[in-house]
């Protein structure tokens, strides 16, 4: 497992409260870990907070599950 | 009972009556506040009269890169943001059927479009420090119109409009969005008027006076403090009793 994905998956279970064994790759924030739109933009600030990088709007609509959220981190701090 | 020690506010129009009065009213409870508006001397003037900590951030909010960069240097300057008045307005009145496309367009840009901007860019830190009061200045006649005013009250409605909308959005996260509409305030412009105005106003108003300033600034101080966490979405009508909503 990679260290960022240990830092998304931190990110995820703290702000959507849910089971560290629920956010596996194919996980969509909204459908399957109950997230809102509000907390999908909250998700997407702590993300640029965390990796010092910023998500423009339409890369962060396209970070729908925890598997997006990676490969996108890990591409922007490649 | 209203305490705002350590909380960090931006006023914009500081340096009018009202503005003035708001930002001496969050002073007053231990509020740190940033002044904004365009006459840098006034807001030297505001700044002097208030004894607690204060900064001045001049912005003219007709133009949007300023009103981009406002929200941002209150953050950077006071290490946050956790109250934003929205007061700073214009007027520009005229018949309807005469009214000029600039006279719409200028009013729309100051009374609304800058409070878009500056609220969506305070929002933001709003909700992640899960504390927040968003307060912008209406009027009564967003609700009840007024001959000349098409476009002051269209601006003023639309405040209440999105004002609303965002509280939805944001009151899980702690982030409270209020308006407060005054009625007659004595400011500069009431002074203007002549006594037979003064008396055709008089009659609107149960009160029988005009009101103050202060008695706009002190539900400001109400709204940004921790007491008023569970209002939302609501207007404060400050007017004497002359439009009961």
């Amino acid at each position: 497992m990679s260290d960022i994905e240990d830092r998304v998956r931190k990110i995820v279970v703290e702000h959507l409260n849910v089971e560290a064994d629920k956010v596996t790759e194919k996980a969509s924030f909204m459908d399957d870990l109950g997230a809102d739109s509000l907390d999908q933009v909250e998700l997407v600030m702590a993300f640029e907070e965390e990796f010092g990088v910023e998500i423009p709007d339409d890369a962060a609509e396209s970070i729908q599950t925890f598997g997006d959220a990676v490969a996108f981190l890990t591409k922007a701090t490649a | 009972m209203f305490d705002l020690t350590g909380k960090k506010a931006l006023v914009t129009g500081a340096s009018g009556g009202i503005g003035s009065a708001i930002a001496k009213a969050l002073a007053a409870q231990g509020a740190e506040v940033a002044l904004s508006g365009t006459r840098m001397g006034a807001l030297e003037d505001v700044a002097k009269g208030i004894s607690g900590k204060t900064h001045i951030l001049p912005c003219n909010l007709s133009d949007l890169d300023a009103v981009e960069r406002l929200v941002p240097d209150a953050e950077a300057t006071m290490g946050g943001l956790d109250i934003l008045i929205n007061n700073a307005g214009m007027t520009r009145d005229n018949l309807f059927m005469r009214m000029k496309d600039e006279e719409w367009d200028d009013v729309l840009k100051i009374n609304l479009t800058a409070p878009f901007h500056l609220t969506r860019a305070a929002v933001k830190g709003m909700m992640k420090r899960r504390f927040g009061r968003i307060i912008s200045i209406t009027s009564v006649v967003g609700v009840v119109g007024n001959p000349g005013q098409g476009n002051y009250a269209a601006t003023k409605a639309g405040l209440g409009g999105m004002s609303k909308a965002l509280a939805y959005e944001v009151a899980s996260r702690g982030v409270t969005v209020n308006m407060i509409a005054p009625g007659f305030i004595a400011s500069a412009m009431t002074d203007e008027l002549n006594e037979k105005q003064h008396e055709t106003i008089m009659q609107k108003v149960p009160a029988g006076r005009l009101g103050t300033a202060d008695e706009v600034a002190a539900c400001a101080a109400f709204l940004a403090s921790d007491a008023a966490g569970y209002i939302t979405g609501h207007t404060l009508n400050v007017n004497g009793g002359m439009v009961m909503l």
